[in-house]
């Protein structure tokens, strides 16, 4: 069930992309949600598509695994392909009932925003599962670092979605279980009409954030024991350094790109 | 009248790499009126199989019969059966919601379809039955201490009027007064209400001290079902899976190796003393 | 040498109103004197409510004393000068092993508290290994958090406190939420630090079992040091725990209501050995 979402979870492997840099991840993934946007035609798509078949063998992570991160999404592809499919005007009309028209750009359109949307969240997701929370938000954190000279709080924010990540599964399971409570309780969540259902999430939520907010005082207390006192002076475990790799993988990226840029102006 | 389990399978995530078995091939007879303590350790299934008694977690394969009917007919009422199996969670207390202790407890009748007035005497007994004091009724359930919390949470499902309670580590986390307090609390309902209890825990004095059949739970399977004194009587194999007999258990079994006419099937502190002071009459 | 000494130590918590006129006065700690020796493993017992968390966050100058003082190391937990040196010489373990590990990965949790405190990289990395292998939680170091067992995460907290290399370390009801094995796995933890580091250890709880095993006890009530003694001298007195909402190990209680029937019976036995061996002296002198 609730279980299942994999987004934003870490998968332990030995693997090169596992060792790489965060900062050259989060830099990857943002290169390669640019491509996926700007790649047309045939060509773009096979390279874009060797790329994540590449990136996923590299990082050893079982391909079922990112598959499961996209059932979350089933509903948004389901309307996106919809909308492309039955709003793109065009010559070739394939089907016309009723005030739908489907046209044969409609389906190519259709095709591709879905490809393009299932690339989006398996890349990402490349970069989520080989990389813990914590050196995502290091990478972040030192990424963003330039912005903190006009006071933007980088270590702060880095530390909350760190913290956030971690106590994503637990904030599940604990749903889980609360919903089951109320349940035992003669609480019904599936059926009944809109407001119903709304009215019927109190029972939910409340103890859902009556228990966040115990934990986060809780959290805050044992940080503030173990002597957090925010982003000054404190040092790193794994600081990150770039290494060989890093930048091999830095210099794989410029070539991947530069070729979807190729591929689209030439082709 | 009973709940009966047959040949009851539970598998998790089936068919991937990590699929696990947490129930299998549970048989079980649950006759009315009895008080069953069902022990194990973390992981060993018991939670997934009281959630089975009451219809919140559906079996891979097997059946289970509710006063002899299956539960998995197409047309069996799952929330009529929640309410006549009541489940208290592992600390319950986490769910409370309401403004006011009395509109918690209210919760679980209202949901059966009762009307207000129904709802309210109904919380009324149940609040009483628990022993909250009237003075707190209309107080937020969040100030009361950890102890009252529980009571309220536990009377949010007697207030159903449920046939068959059953509690999952009611004492988690309460100090020994409070627990004792909650114990005898259940053991004072199962006597006065005539109500199936099935208590789960892993403090074996407690359920030593207050049951009548112990079921063990070890990696999805029942290994034990009997009394205090039958089941204890396999102290050694129980060690094995980390779990233990109640200390009395261990005192009576080393006294009897040195010679002594003890009582090996004594598990409470009260059968103990019988016991050894029999010995020295 | 003492390590915490508390002097007539006073808190209360105040509740305030919306304009902030004082609407209740609670005192939850009331006049604490006590005394803690390097080296030692000191229990403080209690039933919830009693205070015994309070003291517990008072040591680790996560609050600050009303009334009176408390010294951690040779350091008033009253002057904000010395807040961190004095978390770093005594270190804390909370009741809820979710609630207290921030990281992801074991490992980076560990490091959490030296990164902190300005450690050089290389040394963080020594000791975490160290205090993982102290736990015995070595192998688990690039696991998740969430796929660990209660115990298990809580012996990730305790070397999380480890890796600051503290003199001291408090655990509030590190085992409250733990099952059997898991509450032993702690223990066994614990001890062991105790007696191989020779980490001062004071250990809160309502397990009367684990306490056994303690070099000093003290029992708080109403914010009051009610008991305080040897385990042995502590546990003889079963009538007066009861009274203060606590109860006594089983063995100890059994030895107890045989002496109320009459078997003359030594006052304060703690273990089954303790207690066979009275009852065979017994049987044979009756013969």
């Amino acid at each position: 069930m609730l279980r299942d979402i994999t987004i934003g979870q870490y998968y332990p492997a030995d693997s090169i992309v596992h060792k790489l840099d965060p900062r050259v991840k989060l830099m990857a993934a943002l290169i390669y949600i640019i491509s996926l946007f700007t790649f047309r035609g045939v060509a773009g798509f096979i390279l874009a598509s060797l790329f994540l078949v590449f990136m996923i063998r590299l990082s050893k992570v079982p391909f079922s695994y990112m598959v499961k991160g996209l059932k979350a999404i089933v509903i948004l592809m389901v309307i996106t392909a919809a909308f492309n499919l039955f709003l793109t005007p065009g010559d070739q009309v394939l089907v016309h009932f009723w005030i739908f028209t489907i046209t044969m750009e409609g389906v190519k359109n259709a095709a591709f925003m879905l490809v393009r949307l299932i690339y989006l969240i398996v890349g990402t997701s490349i970069m989520t599962l080989t990389t813990t929370p914590n050196q995502l938000t290091d990478g972040l954190e030192k990424s963003l670092m330039p912005l903190s000279k006009i006071k933007v709080p980088v270590h702060a924010i880095a530390m909350m979605m760190s913290i956030a990540l971690r106590f994503i599964p637990i904030l599940i399971e604990e749903t889980d279980i609360i919903m089951k409570a109320q349940m035992a309780r003669g609480a019904d969540f599936e059926n009944g009409n809109l407001i119903r259902r709304a009215k019927s999430m109190v029972p939910l939520l409340v103890p859902l954030f009556v228990s966040a907010f115990r934990r986060a005082d809780d959290l805050a207390m044992a940080m503030e024991a173990r002597c957090y006192v925010g982003g000054s002076g404190r040092t790193k475990m794994k600081p990150l350094r770039y290494k060989k790799r890093d930048y091999l993988a830095y210099l794989i990226l410029i070539v991947y790109l530069a070729g979807i840029i190729l591929l689209r102006v030439f082709l | 009248m009973s709940i009966i389990l047959d040949k009851v399978n539970y598998v998790y995530s089936t068919g991937s790499a990590y699929e696990i078995q947490a129930l299998k091939n549970i048989n079980l007879q649950i006759e009315d009126g009895q008080f069953i303590g069902i022990i194990g350790h973390t992981g060993s299934g018991k939670s997934t199989l009281i959630q089975h008694m009451n219809g919140l977690m559906k079996a891979t394969s097997g059946g289970i019969y509710f006063n002899g009917r299956d539960i998995y007919e197409e047309d069996y009422d799952k929330k009529e059966l929640r309410t006549r199996v009541g489940l208290v969670f592992q600390y319950p207390e986490h769910q409370l919601f309401e403004t006011t202790i009395f509109d918690d407890v209210c919760f679980g009748p209202m949901n059966q379809g009762l009307s207000k007035d129904e709802a309210g005497l109904r919380a009324f007994e149940a609040l009483k039955m628990v022993g909250m004091p009237e003075s707190l009724y209309y107080q937020s359930p969040f100030e009361l201490s950890g102890g009252q919390k529980r009571r309220v949470a536990i009377a949010g499902v007697l207030a159903m009027k449920p046939e068959v309670l059953i509690l999952d580590e009611p004492t988690a986390g309460l100090d020994p007064k409070g627990r004792d307090e909650i114990l005898d609390l259940i053991a004072d309902m199962h006597k006065k209400k005539k109500m199936t209890v099935i208590l789960v825990s892993h403090s074996m004095e407690d359920v030593a001290k207050y049951v009548q059949r112990i079921i063990v739970m070890n990696s999805g399977e029942i290994i034990y079902d009997g009394t205090p004194g039958e089941v204890f009587r396999h102290y050694r194999e129980l060690e094995t899976i980390g779990l233990a007999a109640p200390q009395v258990t261990y005192l009576m079994h080393e006294l009897k190796e040195f010679g002594l006419d003890a009582d090996t099937d004594a598990t409470t502190i009260e059968e103990a003393k019988k016991s050894i002071l029999k010995m020295f009459r | 040498m003492n390590i915490i000494k508390a002097s007539k130590l006073v808190h209360e918590y105040i509740r305030r109103d919306e304009e902030g006129n004082v609407e209740s006065i609670q005192t939850a700690i009331d006049g604490v004197d006590l005394e803690v020796a390097a080296g030692d493993f000191i229990a403080v017992l209690g039933h919830n409510g009693s205070g015994k968390s309070t003291l517990a966050k008072h040591i680790n100058a996560l609050l600050e004393p009303s009334e009176g003082t408390l010294w951690v190391d040779g350091m008033d937990t009253s002057d904000p000068e010395r807040i961190y040196e004095i978390r770093r010489a005594a270190g804390m373990v909370f009741q809820n092993p979710d609630n207290q590990i921030i990281a992801s990965v074991v490992e980076e949790d560990v490091g959490f508290g030296p990164e902190n405190t300005g450690v050089p990289t290389e040394e963080i990395w020594k000791r975490v290994e160290d205090s993982l292998r102290s736990v015995g939680m070595l192998k688990y170091r690039h696991h998740s958090p969430n796929r660990l067992s209660g115990g298990q995460k809580q012996r990730v907290a305790i070397a999380g406190v480890m890796a600051m290399e503290p003199k001291c370390i408090v655990l509030d009801e590190p085992t409250a939420m733990l099952d059997p094995v898991g509450r032993k796995e702690v223990l066994c933890a614990v001890s062991e630090l105790n007696r191989k580091k020779g980490v001062t250890v004071i250990l809160i709880t309502h397990y009367m079992e684990e306490v056994v095993n303690a070099d000093y006890v003290y029992v708080m009530d109403q914010g009051k040091i009610v008991m305080q003694g040897k385990p042995r001298e502590v546990f003889s007195e079963v009538e007066t725990l009861k009274e203060h909402r606590l109860d006594v190990p089983q063995i100890t209680l059994l030895a107890h209501e045989l002496r109320k029937a009459g078997l003359p019976v030594s006052k304060g036995i703690l273990t089954r050995e303790e207690l066979e061996q009275e009852l065979m002296g017994l049987y044979g002198s009756k013969k």
